[in-house]
């Protein structure tokens, strides 16, 4: 089959207002006869499951949690982009549109970034009005941040919890619907599959966590709103339960995977303190704003440190390697995501980490607080060669601005990050692949939508900060319930679907087989022993930094795992109740498939672009080499085995901006 | 560390359930409590036991999925933090830990650790909402000006993860601080007010149908909540009821 | 009364049953603290409250009312409350998040309550019984007015002191958590709910204080 991405004709600023002008509606009176599925309910989702429900569509609302609140969303810190230009530094639509594209290292669509550049300014009016507090000015008004290396003002916010606020205004427009008996809420059912019905997606299978009970749900159109992939690391800054099952199942059945390969790995989280760590925390990259980055330059004071018989404020200016700024004195400890966690890789690799697993660098804010120490000493009048005022000064100004993040930082670690520099480590966060979708984000499977971070379309290769939430509610409140009328006017006189047919027979009897063998197994390991190992495959060799013989091996040691894993992995109790072990083990099966996906996409692309780094193409100085034969997106399509997926490429075009090389120097 | 837990095993809702009493040694800690329950989880598959069930997500403190009631208290004995950012630096080599269900009526045991929070979802689909309708022009975010303080306050209210805490540690079971920062958060901000009166009467009547208890003030809501949710909101949420009744 | 079945309209009742106890109790401690200076001056006082018709016939029955009222609903909550809570903890750490006294309110009210009983035997019963059943509405006794002797006479047995000193710690400790609790539940809780918990400290134990003050002085110095 191939790909049609829908874009529609004429110019960018005007493709997305023509095409609502011209796309199919549903009258109000035949919506009350259109059931939709949606699966998910973090940020995308649950916007799209209120808003659906607002226009008169009857929904279901699945969620594996025990409330739509708890979705993964809710963990976002920094905040959300919208090209409000309420600072008046000259934002507009197309600067945030430039901004994403070049930030995804121009592997994205134009069209689709285009029009979530346009509907961003909308997302902020909607929250407001359903009461999301975000932060204000003295004045009563909006208050914005910069974020992630841009040039304006456009990050609105809410403290730390940005992700948060946003998350229970979804689920405070869903609560309303659920009230009204419009959208009918599964809390706690997981979904196993998707049932194809005439080519057309018409419902899908669930497990109801509680009772193990297998359930046929149908539906006129099912959307997934499922997230990323992340997990496939077994250490991520992932939710525990945040899996690739519902997107994978959906692959099975004929949506094309695209771009498994861009993963985005955050450069500043709390490093890995044992084998017993199950998830890696975050720290909002605004630290990076302040703190300075380090290893020791010479290994012996490596291993004194690691040995306890040195601390790291021992080190005398001299004896630091503050790398950052050596390789990239222009921006310093302020380049990108994917730079940063690079180069502290390289530094670890050459054997400077400076934990006990040698996999951290420090982040040191001493002189950050000197600074900032003076200058209060300074405004106020007082001594700045008083060493003890200045400290305390600037502590205090350094409190104001990370304090929560210092204390989440002491909590987990242990150690005081105002006398001692911080310890961190890069760590997998975002995924920007994910199921392929044309403009009106369908999935190659007709009546089947991806919305949110399970789509793989708008970030390209890398991802902005405080993008990702934009693109979730975008794709929820904005795009989704329009595109989706264009293929539900079709559906006004279908009626009811049956789940008594042998679609739905077949499917639950796929899904009822594959638990019963997980069930049944009676091997020696557990669950968590196979995703460890994979998550190690994944880290070491389709990590920060990939190359030919590593994405072999991975995907040799990919499938030699998986398939000890279905001889050797033990799922402890029943299938008819709450049992964790099986929900876990079904997930890993599919992430060890999508492993598999992943390395092999890896492999294929021949290029280094945003969240993938090909060791072999590079610049003679260690930057990323993109080529623009891969300037298109990669979608593989299922053929049995993940070795066996085929490949279709869709290409890339770019009318509207200039490709240029990435420089931070 | 080597410990004792006395950990609730419950095999379903209708089972009765008993404290057992499971050692366990080389206890990191650096480890998290959660991660500490996984360690004895693996070590019971592999020998083939039922592993402890208990609810856990984000594993950062911000889902409100995890629960457990650590040696009489609601997320253990730290402060400020849930059970997934607790670590077992709090405790010493040889301690005995009891590891609780979240008890409330209205909060019935699913299986062993895990409890059934519906009831707060259900007092907010009476009315934890402000009724809008999603479309690309409602007003400009920045046409309504709203007070920075009470911006901040009804954030503050708004970072109430549901966990249940609040419901956990009261002595009645009352479910008023979670109930109060909810209808603070809308009861502070001008578009909330529109239906404030219907909001706080549907959602505490619900609440009270829920089977939850009254509170009698003993504030240990407000010392065991994870995010530090005021008292004040309750007192907020007492006057927004009372003023709604007056009103009829 | 619709307000009563829900759970905010209880504790407000609650609350406001509960003010209003306080502010007779300030009243009766006015009264009886007289006696520690002036025969006359107590007996004066007391001759009026006991006589008055507004006091005897309005605020008296509103009393009675209220102290029902407060107790009966506080007994009716209390198994409410426990009702929301079927299975307790094996183990339970209320000391680390709240105060004795806000969990034991029920333990202090019903040593109050018991006391209230002994009071209206010692006092109430005879009073009622001396002006409504034999119409002696005189307030004399041996040509002077009775109300001081009658009260110096009481406090003459150190068993029934040491049951008011015990009955009025038990007060104190009910004061120390209801003073501001009430004040929470009718909904004040702002700027100034800081100097109202220390006013409500020396309210919760001097009054209180007060009361056991008047009993040992005129246990000590009645005879």
């Amino acid at each position: 089959m191939a790909l049609d991405s829908k874009i529609p004709q004429g110019p960018l600023a005007d493709k997305w207002t023509n095409h609502k002008n011209k796309i199919d509606l549903v009258n109000p009176a035949n919506k009350r006869l259109i059931d939709v599925i949606v699966v998910g309910t973090g940020l995308a989702g649950g916007s799209a499951a209120a808003t659906l429900a607002e226009l008169g569509y009857n929904v279901k609302a699945f969620c594996f949690q025990d409330s739509p609140r708890r979705a993964h969303s809710i963990a976002a810190q920094g905040g959300i982009n919208a090209a409000k230009n309420y600072q008046g530094d000259g934002d507009s639509t197309y600067r945030l549109f430039y901004d994403t594209v070049k930030g995804g290292d121009y592997r994205s669509r134009e069209a689709n970034v285009y029009r979530l550049a346009e509907v961003s300014a909308n997302i902020i009016d909607q929250c407001v009005a359903q009461g999301v507090p975000f932060a204000r000015e003295y004045g009563g008004l909006l208050d914005n941040r910069s974020f992630g290396g841009v040039l304006v003002s456009r990050t609105f916010y809410a403290a730390g919890q940005t992700g948060q606020q946003l998350l229970l205004g979804a689920y405070s427009a869903m609560n309303r619907q659920i009230g009204r008996g419009k959208i009918k809420m599964y809390n706690r059912h997981e979904m196993l599959d998707v049932v194809i019905v005439d080519g057309k997606a018409r419902g899908i299978i669930a497990r109801n966590l509680v009772t193990g009970e297998i359930e046929r749900h149908s539906a006129h159109a099912v959307v997934l709103g499922t997230g990323g992939y992340g997990n496939v690391f077994f250490l991520s800054t992932n939710a525990m339960g945040s899996n690739v099952t519902a997107a994978w199942k959906a692959h099975k059945r004929g949506a094309y995977f695209a771009n498994p390969c861009y993963t985005q790995i955050h450069p500043t989280c709390i490093p890995v303190s044992g084998d017993h760590q199950s998830k890696l925390t975050l720290m909002s990259e605004s630290l990076r704003n302040d703190g300075r980055i380090w290893v020791p330059k010479n290994l012996d004071d490596v291993i004194a440190i690691r040995e306890g018989r040195k601390k790291p404020t021992d080190l005398s200016e001299e004896e630091r390697d503050y790398y950052l700024e050596r390789r990239y004195p222009a921006f310093g400890n302020l380049v990108p995501r994917d730079v940063a966690s690079r180069a502290a890789k390289e530094r670890a690799d050459a054997g400077y980490g400076v934990n006990a697993t040698g996999e951290a660098v420090y982040l040191d804010f001493a002189a950050a607080i000197e600074r900032y120490g003076k200058e209060q000493a300074i405004v106020k009048g007082l001594d700045t060669n008083d060493k003890a005022l200045v400290q305390k000064l600037g502590k205090e100004v350094v409190k104001t601005k990370y304090g929560n993040l210092f204390q989440m930082y002491e909590k987990i670690v242990d150690q005081n990050p105002y006398e001692t520099p911080m310890m961190i480590y890069p760590a997998v966060h975002y995924t920007m692949g994910g199921i392929w979708v044309d403009y009106n984000l369908m999935t190659t499977i007709p009546g089947l939508y991806a919305i949110g971070e399970a789509n793989f379309s708008d970030h390209g290769a890398n991802r902005l900060g405080a993008s990702a939430l934009m693109q979730g509610l975008a794709d929820g409140y904005f795009v989704l319930p329009y595109t989706i009328g264009d293929y539900l006017a079709d559906d006004i006189r279908t009626g009811p679907i049956s789940t008594d047919t042998k679609e739905f027979e077949d499917a639950e009897k796929h899904v009822r087989d594959s638990i019963d063998k997980l069930i049944n197994n009676n091997g020696t390991k557990s669950v968590d022993y196979f995703h460890k190992r994979l998550g190690k495959i994944m880290w070491n060799e389709c990590g920060m930094a990939r190359n030919e013989e590593g994405l072999k091996q991975a995907i040799e040691d990919i499938r030699t795992l998986r398939e000890e894993f279905w001889n050797d992995v033990r799922v402890p109790g029943t299938a008819n109740e709450l049992n964790e072990e099986l929900a876990k083990a079904g997930r890993v099966a599919d992430f060890l498939e999508l492993g598999e996906l992943f390395a092999k996409d890896a492999l294929q692309r021949e290029e280094s672009a945003g969240g993938h780094f090909r060791e072999e193409y590079q610049t003679p100085e260690g930057e990323a080499k993109r080529r623009k034969e891969f300037q298109y997106v990669s979608a593989w399509e299922y053929k049995g085995e993940p070795k066996d997926a085929v490949l279709h490429k869709e290409e890339l075009a770019y009318e509207n901006i200039e490709v240029k090389e990435r420089s931070y120097k | 560390m080597n410990l004792t837990l006395k950990i609730w095993r419950q095999k379903d809702a209708n089972d009765n359930g008993k404290m057992v009493d499971y050692p366990i040694s080389n206890v990191s800690p650096d480890m998290s409590f959660l991660e500490m329950l996984d360690v004895l989880n693996t070590q019971l598959i592999e020998s083939g036991d039922e592993p402890v069930a208990f609810d856990h997500d984000c594993r950062e403190g911000i889902c409100g999925m995890c629960s457990l009631y650590i040696n009489g208290e609601a997320h253990g004995p730290d402060r400020g933090v849930t059970t997934c950012q607790l670590h077992m630096r709090k405790f010493k080599d040889g301690d005995t830990i009891y590891i609780e269900p979240w008890r409330a009526t209205a909060f019935p045991v699913i299986k062993d650790l895990v409890v059934d929070r519906s009831a707060f979802d259900r007092i907010q689909h009476a009315g934890g909402f402000i009724s809008v309708n999603t479309s690309g022009n409602t007003i400009d975010a920045n046409a309504i000006p709203v007070n920075k303080h009470d911006a901040d306050d009804a954030f503050s209210a708004a970072t109430c993860i549901g966990c249940g805490a609040c419901v956990a540690s009261c002595k009645n079971s009352s479910a008023m601080l979670f109930v109060g920062a909810k209808v603070s958060q809308f009861a502070l901000l001008p578009q909330g007010q529109v239906e404030a009166a219907d909001r706080v009467m549907n959602m505490v009547k619900q609440m009270d149908e829920e089977g939850f208890g009254n509170c009698t003030n003993t504030g240990a809501c407000e010392v065991e909540c994870p995010k530090g949710i005021s008292l004040e909101n309750i007192a907020r949420m007492n006057r927004e009821y009372l003023s709604a009744s007056l009103k009829g | 009364m619709g307000i009563l079945n829900s759970s905010i309209g209880r504790k407000f009742a609650m609350a406001l049953s509960a003010l209003f106890l306080m502010v007779f109790l300030l009243q009766h401690f006015a009264i009886n603290i007289l006696s520690v200076f002036s025969a006359d001056a107590f007996n004066t006082a007391s001759h009026f409250m006991g006589t008055f018709w507004a006091v005897q016939y309005l605020l008296q029955p509103i009393l009675i009312f209220g102290v029902i009222f407060h107790f009966v609903m506080g007994f009716v909550l209390e198994i409410k409350n426990s009702r929301a809570r079927k299975i307790s903890y094996a183990k339970n750490n209320g000391g680390a998040n709240s105060t004795w006294m806000s969990r034991n309110m029920i333990w202090s009210g019903a040593a109050i309550l018991a006391f209230i009983i002994l009071h209206f035997i010692d006092f109430w019963i005879p009073e009622i019984n001396t002006k409504y059943i034999l119409g002696d509405m005189s307030g004399m006794h041996n040509g002077e007015l009775r109300y001081f002797h009658e009260l110096v006479e009481k406090f003459h047995s150190p068993i029934r002191v040491t049951a008011y000193v015990v009955a009025f710690v038990f007060l104190a400790l009910h004061l120390l958590h209801g003073f501001s609790s009430a004040f929470q539940s009718v909904g004040a809780n702002n700027k100034y709910t800081e100097g109202l918990k220390k006013f409500a400290k020396v309210y919760a134990i001097g009054i209180p204080l007060g009361f056991i003050f008047i009993a040992l002085f005129h246990h000590f110095t009645g005879h």
